[in-house]
C-alpha cells in the first residue's frame, strides 16, 4: 500500500508526522519525495547503497569563437533569455528554459545544449526499513520527474524487500511535483494547522487530491494552539466529506526528538502525540475506505 | 533612497510554514505605518495566503496566459516537424492516421513548433497560467498576489507578472516561494536583498544551507532571522558565524506568537516593542545591503 503525506503547505509538521509512521512498527520504505527540501534523510542517516544522477533540463550555452553576435537567435527565445551584453550575445542560465529553438535557428551552429545533472536519486537501509530520497540540485524545474523516479525506484525496494508499505512523503504546494506524488497511491493524507493559512492550504491540497479521487484523509497538526480554529477545519472537512483521523497536540518534545535526529515514536514512545500517531497509523494502515 | 527604483527584499526559507510570511507581513505593516509607500507581492503562487492577514479591496485582476499552438488540421500535412521540434513532447502525433494533437498542460509555450512549421499550419492561442491580484489596502498600499492554476507545470510566469505589477512604490517586500528550485530563484533573482527565515532545527538547518548556496551562487546578499528561537540547539548558529552571515533578528518560540500569527495577527498587537524591533530590522537589512554593495 501507498500512502502519500501532503499538505497545502510545508512546516505544518508533515515530516515530522511521517518520520513517525516511518518507525512505529513493522519495516516500511519511505520515500521522501519533496526533492526541493528533502530533509527525512538527517533524520534517519540512510546508507547509500544506490546513487542515480537525474538530468533535470537542459541549457543553452552560446560558443564564443562561431558567435557572430549576428543575434538573429534573440527574438526567437520566448523565456527573453538572450540578450546583448557587452561581451556579445549571451544566454541567462536562470532565465533558459531548455527548448532548443535558438540552437535550431543558429546560422552559425554556435549554440550547444548542455546537460544539466546535478541532481540526485539515493536508495538505501535505513533502521527501519529502505529510504529512497531526491535531491534536486537549485534552480532545477522538472522535479514532478524526479518525483515520479523516487517514486519508481521505492516501489522497486518494496517488492526487492518485500516490504508491503510505502510511505511517501510529498511536496508542499499543489503544483506538478505533487500531482506525481499522490497519482495512484492508494490513499493520501493532508496535514494541516489549525490557523486561517491552514485551512486556506487544506482547501486547495483537498481539491488537488479530490480531482483524482483518491480516498483522503486529514490530520489536524498543533490542534489544540487554537481550538476554535481547529473545529472550523473540523466542520469544513465534515462538509467535503473528508475524515478527520487524527488531532494531534501541539508538543515541544516534537523538536526535542527532531534535534536529537530521531522520529517523535523513537523519541518519546509513551508521549500522547506518540499514542495517537499509533491509533492514526493502524487507521491508515486497516482502513483503505 | 530618494532614487524612484523600489527597493526589493524577498523574504524566503527553503521551507514553507517557518515563518516567511510573518516575517514578510509584519515587515510591511511597520513600513506602511511610517508612511512608506510599500508593495507586498505574494510570490508563493502554488500557496498564496499573504491576503488572509489583511483587509482590503480588490482594485484589479488579471489573466496571466501562455502561448500554445493551435494546429488547423486543413493545412497540415502531417509531416511530423512540430513534433521533431518539440523539446517538451507536448505534440502527439500519429501521421498514418491523420491524428495530431497538442497537449497543453505539457506545454511549455516556447513558439518551437510554429517555427517548424512551413505549411501555416499553426497558429497560437493564449492558455491560462493563472492570475495576478491587487489589492489596494489602507493607506494606499497595495497587496498584490500571484495565483497560479492547479496543475500548471510551473507557477513562474504567474510570480513574475506578478512582481512586474508590483510597480513602483519605494519598498516592495517579496513573500517567496519555499524550497531553492526555479520559482524560488525567478523571484529571489528580482531582489536587491534576500532575508531568509528558518529555525534552529537540523531540518531548518540543512534548508538554511541550501538556500545559501543557492544565493551565493547568483551573487545575492542575505542575511538571515531565525524563528522559533530557543528551541532547537546552536548548531546553527555555528554555521551563521562560520560562514559570515548576519543574524538579522530572532524571534522566540512562543505559544503566543504561534497564537498571534494563526489569527492573522501582528506581534506588534502581542508587545509593542515588536515595532521597534521591525524598524530596526529594516535599518539592518538597508545597511548590510548597503555594505556589499560598496564592496563591490
Ligand atoms: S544566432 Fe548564433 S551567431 Fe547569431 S547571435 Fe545567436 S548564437 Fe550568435
Ligand atoms: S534553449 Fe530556448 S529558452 Fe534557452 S535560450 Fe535557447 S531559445 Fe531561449
Ligand atoms: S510551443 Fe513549444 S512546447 Fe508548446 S507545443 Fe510548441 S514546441 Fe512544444
Ligand atoms: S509541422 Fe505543420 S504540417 Fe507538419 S505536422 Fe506539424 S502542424 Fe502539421
Amino acid at each position: 500500500m501507498e500512502i502519500a503525506i501532503i499538505s497545502g503547505k510545508g512546516g505544518t509538521g508533515k515530516s515530522s508526522i511521517s518520520a513517525a509512521f516511518a518507525t512505529i512498527s513493522e519495516e516500511v520504505v519511505l520515500a521522501d519525495c519533496d526533492v526541493d527540501a528533502a530533509n527525512l534523510y538527517i533524520l534517519f542517516n540512510p546508507e547509500h547503497e544506490e546513487e542515480e544522477s537525474f538530468v533535470g533540463g537542459e541549457k543553452a550555452v552560446i560558443d564564443r569563437d562561431l558567435c557572430t553576435n549576428c543575434g538573429l537567435c534573440i527574438p526567437y527565445c520566448n523565456f527573453e533569455a538572450i540578450v546583448f551584453s557587452p561581451e556579445g550575445v549571451v544566454i541567462s542560465e536562470t532565465a533558459c528554459d531548455g527548448c532548443h529553438l535558438c540552437k535550431r535557428v543558429c546560422p552559425h551552429q554556435a549554440i550547444r545544449m548542455v546537460e544539466i545533472d546535478k541532481s540526485r536519486l539515493y536508495a538505501g537501509a535505513f533502521r527501519n526499513g529502505r529510504m529512497v530520497y531526491g535531491r534536486l540540485a537549485p534552480g532545477e524545474e522538472n522535479s514532478g520527474k524526479l518525483v515520479n523516479l523516487v517514486r519508481e525506484k521505492a516501489q522497486k525496494q518494496s517488492k526487492a524487500f518485500g516490504l508491503k508499505t510505502i510511505i511517501i512523503d510529498g511536496p508542499p504546494g499543489i503544483g506538478c511535483p505533487v500531482i506525481s506524488s499522490i497519482t495512484g497511491v492508494d490513499q493520501v493524507v493532508i496535514i494541516t494547522e489549525p490557523s486561517l493559512s491552514g485551512l486556506h492550504d487544506l482547501e486547495r491540497a483537498a481539491d488537488v487530491s479530490g480531482s483524482f479521487g483518491i480516498k483522503t484523509r486529514v490530520i489536524i497538526n498543533k490542534a489544540d494552539l487554537d481550538e476554535a480554529m481547529g473545529d472550523k477545519i473540523e466542520t469544513w472537512c465534515k462538509e467535503r466529506g473528508l475524515e478527520v483521523v487524527a488531532k494531534i497536540p501541539f508538543d515541544p518534545e516534537v523538536v526535542k526528538s527532531m534535534v536529537n535526529c530521531k522520529s517523535i515514536s523513537e523519541w518519546a514512545p509513551d508521549s500522547k502525540t506518540s499514542q495517537i500517531l499509533r491509533e492514526t497509523w493502524k487507521v491508515l494502515l486497516n482502513g483503505k475506505g | 533612497m530618494t532614487d524612484s527604483k523600489p527597493f526589493k527584499i524577498a523574504i524566503a526559507s527553503g521551507k514553507g510554514g517557518t515563518g516567511k510570511t510573518l516575517v514578510a507581513t509584519n515587515i510591511f505593516h511597520t513600513l506602511t505605518g511610517k508612511g512608506i509607500k510599500t508593495s507586498l507581492v505574494d510570490c508563493d503562487a502554488e500557496a498564496p495566503n499573504a491576503k488572509l492577514f489583511f483587509e482590503g479591496s480588490l482594485e484589479h485582476s488579471f489573466e496571466v496566459t501562455q502561448q500554445v499552438p493551435a494546429i488547423n488540421e486543413d493545412l497540415c500535412t502531417y509531416c511530423g516537424k512540430c513534433h521533431e521540434y518539440c523539446h517538451y513532447n507536448a505534440i502527439f502525433i500519429l501521421p498514418p492516421a491523420r491524428v495530431i494533437k497538442v497537449i497543453e498542460d505539457l506545454c511549455h509555450g516556447c513558439g518551437a513548433c510554429t517555427v517548424a512549421c512551413k505549411f501555416d499550419a499553426i497558429t497560437e492561442k493564449p492558455m491560462p497560467l493563472g492570475e495576478v491580484r491587487r489589492y489596494t489596502l489602507a493607506g494606499n498600499h497595495s497587496l498584490v498576489e500571484s495565483r497560479m492554476k492547479t496543475g500548471v507545470y510551473s507557477p513562474v510566469a504567474v510570480i513574475k507578472a506578478g512582481i512586474k505589477e508590483a510597480g513602483n512604490g519605494r519598498m516592495v517586500i517579496m513573500d517567496a516561494p519555499p524550497g531553492t528550485s526555479c520559482p524560488f530563484i525567478q523571484t529571489v533573482d528580482r531582489a536587491d536583498y534576500v532575508v531568509l527565515v528558518t529555525e534552529p532545527t537540523p531540518f531548518g538547518l540543512s534548508d538554511l544551507k541550501q538556500s545559501v548556496e543557492t544565493l551565493r551562487g547568483m551573487n545575492k546578499s542575505c542575511g538571515v532571522i531565525v524563528n522559533r528561537a530557543g528551541m532547537g540547539n546552536r548548531e546553527l548558529y555555528d554555521y551563521l558565524e562560520q560562514a559570515r552571515i548576519p543574524l538579522l533578528m530572532e524571534i522566540p518560540f512562543d505559544r503566543n506568537i504561534a497564537h498571534t500569527y494563526a489569527h492573522g495577527g501582528r506581534l506588534e498587537e502581542l508587545d509593542p516593542h515588536w515595532e521597534t524591533r521591525f524598524l530596526t530590522l529594516f535599518e539592518e537589512i538597508k545597511k548590510h545591503y548597503g555594505n556589499s554593495h560598496h564592496q563591490r
